[in-house]
């Protein structure tokens, strides 16, 4: 197990959505699910975090700043698409302006669908997102080893 | 003689000061937890912070920065090394100031809006704390100097002493205590950089420091932490051998009121900071160091 793993830290962002999923994040963060039991901890600089939760869709405005803070964020990092808007753009996929799920903008690696996702399910898809940090976390480990 | 005491000692404070720190930063992570009704992170949680901080792949705004932080975490090991060989506290407390000035510089020399708004807020900081760190270090002079009959600035000073010096300058001590909070970035004085979860300005000084320029900031903290408490227990230990463990409660006593503040105050505006600052360095270490001088 890669340091990586036991101090996974945060960013949040939210796009096009009814703010629900983005109520929910931010209650999987407060004291009654204690996440930091976990290490986890909500920074609001992507430079400093490991794991980038996405609620809502994407849509024209906001794809850039998507981008803007995935790129922002240092290897290794995980973007975890939560509620269904960020997965596929749920009920919003049809409106004028929304492109999709977060995976139109950038690499997604854990879906956890819901309208609202629960807190639970953001717990559960954060512990699966730490299993691909470590996998990237040695994946550049060996690669700085080799370079 | 005393340059190579300075670097033993700097070698010392190097290896144990981090270890010492870091085990303090994860206590007071889980006192504040259990303060919040919440169970708190593993003790070793800072450690694991660094170690994944390292792990990190190497970005940087541009090349200056990291020169700057290690040259902060230099000067704060040379500031606990001065402390612990003995050595000339006024010393030691510009030294450990020169730190801090190489942290601002490392936050003000990327041009980033967030970085810098934490730059001043951290010198403002910097200008609250320090009239009365300097009053501290005359006090413990004039202190020395009622004690023992001959002044010094010398840490080791205190091993001749008959009484400790808080006797002779508690009150110097209450308001050191108060400037203590900005010193350990403890709300409500936690303007620049706050360990909290996600209150500040993007991330105030630190925003555009990651990777192993961020871990060096961690162990740097955990340094100064342990050079703060070190002051603390200077004011209680004298001849006496013995009073070196009423020192260690002493610093265990006011660790914990540090949190206690840290978890029950809200943050203040700079203007507060400072004036509140101020007002009890003139009060505190003005009467006090009045009071030894005329009497
Ligand atoms: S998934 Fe449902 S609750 Fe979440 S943002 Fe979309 S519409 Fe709102």
């Amino acid at each position: 197990m890669s340091y990586a793993t036991k101090s996974p830290w945060v960013i949040h962002y939210d796009g096009s959505s009814c703010n629900g999923c983005d109520i929910e994040v931010l209650a999987a963060l407060c004291p009654g699910y204690d996440v930091e039991r976990f290490g986890i901890i909500n920074t609001g600089n992507p430079k400093h975090a490991d794991i980038f939760l996405v609620t809502g869709s994407i849509n024209e405005q906001n794809i850039s700043v998507v981008q803007e803070i995935y790129n922002q964020m240092v290897e290794p990092k995980v973007v975890i698409a939560c509620g269904i808007c960020a997965c596929s753009a749920g009920i919003f996929h049809d409106c004028y302006n929304v492109i999709g799920g977060v995976d139109k903008a950038i690499p997604v690696d854990v879906y956890a669908p819901g309208c609202a996702v629960r807190p639970e399910a953001i717990i559960d898809a954060v512990v699966q997102g730490l299993a691909i940090l470590d996998e990237k976390s040695k994946a550049l480990k060996a690669q700085k080893k080799g370079a | 003689m005393t340059i190579l005491a300075v670097l033993i000692g700097t070698l010392i404070f190097a290896v144990l000061a981090p270890i010492l720190g870091c085990l303090l930063a994860g206590l007071d992570r889980k006192i504040s937890a259990r303060m919040q009704g919440r169970v708190g992170p593993p003790l070793l949680q800072p450690y694991y912070d660094v170690r994944k901080l390292i792990e990190k792949d190497d970005v940087a705004v541009n090349g200056t920065e990291r020169v700057y932080i290690i040259c902060a975490l230099v000067f704060t090991l040379i500031a606990g090394g001065i402390f612990v060989s003995g050595g000339n506290l006024l010393m030691c407390i510009f030294v450990l100031t020169l730190g801090a000035l190489f942290f601002i510089l490392a936050a003000y020399c990327t041009s980033s809006p967030y970085a810098q708004v934490g730059a001043s807020r951290e010198t403002l900081q910097v200008m609250s704390y320090e009239p009365m760190v300097l009053f501290m270090a005359v006090a413990f002079f004039m202190a020395v100097q009622a004690i023992l009959g001959m002044g010094s600035f010398d840490v080791r000073a205190v091993l001749y002493l008959d009484v400790p010096v808080i006797t002779n300058i508690w009150l110097v001590f209450l308001g050191f205590l108060f400037v203590l909070t900005i010193k350990l970035r403890k709300s409500p004085f936690d303007l620049s950089y706050s360990h909290h979860a996600h209150q500040e300005i993007v991330k105030g000084v630190t925003t555009e420091m990651s990777g192993k320029t961020l871990a060096m900031v961690e162990v740097m903290h955990w340094c100064e932490n342990v050079l703060f408490m070190l002051w603390v227990a200077l004011f209680f230990v004298w001849g006496n051998p013995a009073s070196i463990i009423l020192a260690l409660v002493v610093v265990a006593v006011v660790y914990f009121f540090e949190i206690w503040i840290d978890n029950n105050f809200a943050r203040v505006k700079w203007q507060t900071m400072l004036t509140s600052a101020w007002v009890v360095a003139l009060v505190a270490g003005g009467i006090n160091i009045a009071f030894l001088a005329y009497l």
